[in-house]
């Protein structure tokens, strides 16, 4: 578990009411926008369980809405999101399901537009996130990082070739998680890193024989 | 200031050994550790303290009801009634109940506040440390050293017991709170390191086994007016431990002791609304007006 500095205990300042309902809303509409890397023509949110029980009452669906369209967690507009001109020229809509199997406070948002795209999340608690799944790869990204994510094929000499390209850039990794769905098979590689990346390194791995996609998903501001 | 403190025991030996006070020791180790000034640690405090100033105008200002129309208008109550008949304590009493009444209720609107630690509990601090600067006239500079002095024994805490009512129940949350505004007054009023983890432990230990069971599963009923309850019982410890009234058990202990009681309480009475005040005949018929079903 992350340990709590002084400053997560005197902050965030944040929309009320609650900080896994309402913030941690925000911040998973927020790193979901840095996943999908534009912004959507549609969207809609599937919420679970508490989200979908009490999500009303702690204003989650305004949350989640105002995170997509780039809000922080102490934007005042967050309040009255649905009314304001900034949501006119996105479809969105919510849905409520009960799912035990899922976390309690757990959401899917689906993203319409230039290309679609599926994130699912949890509200874990204090305003902490995780992202669990990007279309079909399971994920656990918390946006406390600047990620790398990876997809591959699961083949000797992969994960010590894209170190060596961070090492080359003298960028220091902070977690390193793999995973795969079969031996052979594709593969994928989650990097937390310290500091920015820049685009070309990102460039040069996705330019490279066996590596299928490469995506860079900025850590959220606060 | 390199060092990784993890208990009140070891805080209070390192400001005795360094002739150092909790906040000066708080801001130089979180300087180092995240590689920034002591200026940028208190600028970052005093943006939150700030942020307290704006959440308590804006609710002493309003009287909008929250999404589910329980709460929202009892600030405006004490306000009128104040403005006409002082209170039998005083008016720091006033000031302290409506500022921890106008955050709370500003954070159910949707309002700006700052969670120290938790939404849920965001009018104790805030209350407290204004109330008091305001009514004695202390300046900028000491309500930054109170703020950061209050963080870093709600970091303590947390080293301890994650702080949140569905880990630990309402202790954790509110309870902390109020060992930290505690702490808060207690430095601004001059007391000692003694004083100001005596004042906690007090503030602490007479929160034990504070349950989270909030009405329809949301932070209003009792949530709201828990805050300005203990945003007053955090002056009783400070009353307290400034006359040299010492907690018997040391603040590193209360929180051992409030971590266990944490562990051994159902699962029914941590936020997640199936026993207590939650499943009141009220409580049930609330949450049928306000959700259906």
């Amino acid at each position: 578990m992350k340990k709590s500095t002084l400053f997560d205990i005197i902050s965030p300042v944040m929309a009320g009411p609650s900080s896994s309902h309402t913030a941690g809303a925000v911040r998973l509409g927020l790193l979901a926008r840095n996943i999908y890397k534009s912004v959507p023509k549609k969207v809609t949110f599937k919420l679970y369980n508490s989200y979908a029980h009490t999500g009303k009452g702690h204003g989650t669906d305004k949350g989640l809405l105002a995170g997509i369209l780039g809000l922080n967690v102490d934007d005042r507009r967050i309040k009255d999101i649905f009314n304001n001109e900034i949501t006119k020229n996105i479809e969105y809509k919510f849905e409520y399901f009960d799912n035990f199997r899922r976390h309690p406070n757990a959401v899917d948002i689906e993203l319409y537009g230039d290309y679609n795209m599926k994130i699912s999340g949890d509200s874990i608690g204090a305003g902490e996130i995780l992202i669990t799944k990007i279309n079909d790869f399971n994920v656990s990204l918390s946006g406390n990082y600047n990620t790398l994510i990876i997809v591959y094929k699961d083949k000797p000499g992969m994960i010590s070739f894209v170190t060596s390209q961070l090492q080359d850039a003298n960028i220091n990794i902070a977690s390193l998680s793999c995973d795969r769905s079969a031996k052979g098979q594709d593969a994928s590689m989650i990097i937390c890193i310290d500091g920015n990346l820049k685009p070309e390194i990102a460039e040069r791995i996705q330019n490279t024989d066996y590596i299928y996609f490469v995506t860079y998903v900025e850590k959220l501001e606060n | 200031m390199d060092i990784n403190i993890s208990t009140f025991e070891q805080l209070h030996n390192v400001c005795i050994s360094t002739d150092k006070k909790i906040y000066e020791i708080s801001q130089e180790v979180m300087a180092t550790s995240q590689d920034i000034t002591v200026e940028q640690v208190r600028a970052f405090a005093n943006r939150s303290l700030f942020a307290m100033k704006e959440a308590i105008n804006s609710g002493m200002s309003s009287s909008e009801p929250s999404l589910s129309e329980m709460c929202g208008q009892d600030c405006a109550k004490l306000k009128k009634r104040f403005e006409k008949e002082h209170s039998m304590f005083g008016s720091l009493f006033e000031k302290i109940v409506q500022y921890a009444l106008a955050t709370s209720e500003e954070n159910i609107r949707m309002g700006t506040i700052v969670a120290c630690p938790t939404a849920g509990s965001c009018g104790i601090l805030p209350a407290a440390l204004i109330g008091v600067s305001r009514e004695y006239n202390y300046p900028e500079y000491d309500q930054i050293n109170a703020l950061i002095t209050a963080g870093e024994i709600g970091r303590i805490i947390s080293v301890k017991v994650a702080l949140a009512g569905a880990v630990a129940g309402c202790q954790a949350e509110c309870g902390t709170a109020s060992a930290m505004a505690a702490g808060a007054v207690c430095q601004l009023k001059g007391g000692n390191i003694s004083q100001i983890l005596n004042a906690s432990a007090l503030a602490l230990k007479n929160l034990l086994g504070l349950t989270c069971d909030p009405v329809a599963g949301l932070v209003e009923v009792p949530c709201v007016k828990r805050n300005p309850f203990l945003a007053v019982h955090s002056i009783t410890a400070v009353e307290l431990a400034l006359s040299g009234v010492e907690s018997k058990i040391p603040l590193d202990e209360v929180v051992d002791a409030m971590a266990q009681t944490g562990a051994l309480m159902s699962p029914m009475l941590k936020e997640s609304s199936q026993a207590g005040l939650a499943t009141t005949k009220t409580g049930l018929k609330i949450k049928q007006q306000i959700f259906g079903g």
